[in-house]
């Protein structure tokens, strides 16, 4: 393997990890302030469908972003409504939603776009383009010197490769997943907001002794689960790929929650484990089985790695895993 | 005091659930252009109208008592089981081994065998998470959902690598041999009379998992590890002081839990397919965790939600075939119960305790 397929493997980690560290951060709010959410592939799969159907058909991206967050906020709010006012079981509700998602974008798409349950394949202006960074290869080097981008990437020097390949010709989706990491980190360590939010996951009656209200702070971290969750779902149609296919988050929704349990619920390991699960995709998608010298590692042992390593992790046997303690359970005034 | 009668808790509430879920389901149908009505109609027709209809209302109901029934004998242990769906995947591939690798005589051995054999696999998938719940304390309803993505890859990898004849490209199993077909109803009813379709798969499976329910409501009812069981579900504290050592119970409500969502492959696979396929359990695993929630997770409970579902299942098919709507429409249905029966439950018993409590004050 040379230099530019490790750049370029690199590369697509960097792409297939956005989805997950995007929802990874949305179960991150939400279940340090003791909302568990196993809801995420479901609000990431409507973001997905509403973002897609919006921008194909005004041919506006935007928009189609700001439905894919108001569709995700919707199952938040619901989420919240059942866990929260109704103090129902958190995690029955996640169930409901993810289903509620996986049985109305196909129901939707279908009454809309008659397609089979997919939107139309989106145009320019339609997706969100790579960003390329001043001095990076890109589509007008290539009609100025008349060669292919390939061919002038394989060309350059490896600092050029790795600043065009790896840094450069993003969306701008995958530049603010990435910014999410440090500003998550400074609202929940270095804001009293975000000392609430962690009190509120760990003993929200000494929150509410403190006339800080449980309710308002968990609708907050949902609410904020929902905008993030949103904009992953609108990343997967309008910038990984272009449109909506039935159930094409994937699984990614769990894997992000496997990559929240791997991290122990902390915002720049979140971003490690979303890469690391990112480079097992990235691995598996560009290579099959997997020569180690006498043993062939085959594909389906990459896609099961990040829930295996995740039930490692979970059983303590690597540095354990111990979730907010009032995690799960609605809070009652007055016991 | 009961704020409401038993019956209000165990039948009213669901059937309010279900009217809301359905008057929901209405409106989806009404949005997309189509007549609720007619469509009811047509569900009714397609799943209940012909001994065909039936036939393949039971076959789904089959699998969904099974899955059912686990996520119910977890719940009392007070334990969340949505690895439904793997263990009916690793159930599969019991029944696999047992029909593919063993030349039975009679279908009854291959049946009591692979019976055995799929609740042995599932059971053993669910224990590994139940172990770690126990012992470690890591949550039970994350790692079961890991373990549906493991149970996915291996039952890919054991299909693609080792079960597949080299002759075929499909990732299946050779087809199981004659002498392990399971009658089907119509082979079953024929002898006493009744025409049954011949081309629906409901087969003999039907009647284990009735069985099952019966065993199941023994268990939990009149067996000291029934007991047991329900001790643990209601408090650890109070079963540990009562002597009942919550790791074994949670092992063991969790390794019944995955037998009875493995032996669904005897349905599924043995009954139906007759090889192993890719994706075998078409999600009857997670539709389990709505028959059990409507099902108030009592075996008879469970066994009347099943039917409904398996209603739902083929009625939905038949929508599907005849009119705009898609299949996906029952995914929303089973979404609606779930959230109504389970986490907006509270929604409806509070202001209905509190009409109940209206009523009983001015009786007083």
């Amino acid at each position: 393997m040379d230099f530019l397929t490790l750049i370029q493997v690199l590369d697509s980690t960097v792409r297939l990890a956005t989805p997950l560290l995007l929802a990874c951060l949305a179960g991150l709010y939400s279940e340090r302030a003791g909302i568990f959410d196993i809801g995420l592939e479901g609000k990431m799969l409507m973001a997905a469908f509403f973002s897609a159907a919006i921008a194909a058909s005004t041919g506006n991206v935007w928009l189609g972003l700001l439905a894919g967050i108001g569709s995700s906020l919707m199952l938040a709010a619901l989420h919240g409504v059942a866990s929260i006012t109704f103090r129902g079981n958190q995690l029955i509700s996640g169930v409901a939603i993810n289903f509620l998602a996986a049985g109305l974008t196909v129901l939707i798409a279908q009454d809309w776009f008659k397609q089979g349950g997919r939107t139309p394949s989106l145009l320019s202006g339609g997706r969100f383009e790579g960003l390329e960074w001043p001095f990076a290869i890109g589509p007008q080097d290539a009609e100025a010197t008349g060669q292919p981008v390939s061919q002038l990437m394989k060309d350059a020097n490896p600092v050029q490769q790795v600043y065009s390949e790896l840094l450069s010709g993003h969306s701008i989706l995958v530049y603010l997943a990435f910014l999410a990491v440090p500003a998550t980190w400074w609202l929940l360590y270095r804001t009293r907001f975000g000392l609430r939010l962690r009190a509120v996951g760990e003993n929200p009656a000494a929150v509410d002794t403190a006339g800080v209200s449980v309710v308002g702070l968990r609708f907050a971290a949902v609410a904020i689960c929902g905008l993030l969750c949103g904009i992953a779902g609108a990343y997967l149609a309008t910038a990984l790929q272009a449109g909506f296919v039935k159930d094409m988050t994937a699984g990614r929704g769990f894997i992000a929650l496997a990559a929240l349990i791997f991290a122990k619920w902390r915002p720049w390991q979140a971003m490690w484990a979303c890469l690391l699960f990112g480079l097992l995709q990235a691995i598996s998608l560009r290579f099959q089985n997997i020569e180690l010298g006498p043993i062939v590692v085959p594909v389906q042992a990459m896609d099961a790695l990040p829930y295996i390593l995740t039930v490692v992790i979970l059983a303590g046997f690597v540095g354990k895993a111990i979730p907010p303690r009032a995690g799960g359970e609605p809070y009652v005034k007055e016991r | 005091m009961e704020k409401m009668p038993k019956w209000a808790d165990v039948v009213l509430i669901p059937l309010i659930s279900l009217a809301l879920a359905a008057g929901l389901s209405a409106l989806v149908i009404l949005a997309i252009g189509e007549d609720p009505i007619a469509a009811v109609k047509l569900m009714v027709d397609g799943a209940l109208g012909s001994s065909y209809g039936w036939g393949y209302t039971l076959y789904y109901a089959t699998n969904f008592m099974f899955t059912g029934l686990a996520v119910a004998v977890a719940a009392h242990a007070g334990l969340f089981n949505i690895g439904g769906e793997g263990q009916a995947m690793l159930g599969g591939l019991g029944v696999a081994v047992i029909c593919l690798f063993i030349p039975w005589p009679h279908w009854t051995l291959a049946l009591l065998f692979a019976t055995l054999g799929a609740g042995l696999f599932g059971a053993a998938w669910a224990a590994i998470p139940a172990y770690l719940q126990a012992k470690r304390g890591s949550h039970i309803v994350i790692t079961t959902i890991m373990f549906n993505f493991i149970a996915a890859a291996v039952l890919n990898y054991v299909l693609v690598n080792v079960l597949k004849p080299a002759s075929s490209m499909d990732p299946a199993s050779a087809r199981f041999s004659e002498t392990v077909h399971l009658p089907s109803l119509h082979e079953l009813l024929a002898p006493l009379g009744i025409a049954f379709s011949k081309s629906a798969p409901a087969n003999v499976s039907l009647l284990v998992a009735i069985l099952a329910c019966l065993a199941v409501w023994l268990l939990i009812w009149r067996t000291s590890l029934g007991f047991e069981i329900r001790s643990l579900g209601k408090s650890e504290a109070g079963a540990r002081y009562a002597g009942i050592s919550p790791v074994k119970i949670t092992i063991i409500a969790m390794m019944i839990s995955g037998a009875l969502a493995g032996m669904m492959a005897i349905n599924n696979v043995m009954g139906e397919a007759e090889r192993l396929v890719l994706n075998a359990t078409e999600g009857a695993g997670f539709i389990g965790i709505a028959v059990a929630l409507m099902g108030r997770n009592h075996p008879f409970g469970v066994f009347l939600a099943a039917i409904l579902f398996g209603f739902l299942y083929q009625g939905g098919a038949e929508l599907a075939l005849w009119t705009k709507i898609p299949r996906e429409l029952i995914v929303v249905i089973q979404a609606l119960v779930i959230l109504f029966t389970g986490a907006l439950d509270n929604m409806v018993r509070i202001p209905l305790e509190k009409i109940f409590l209206a009523f009983r004050k001015e009786a007083n």
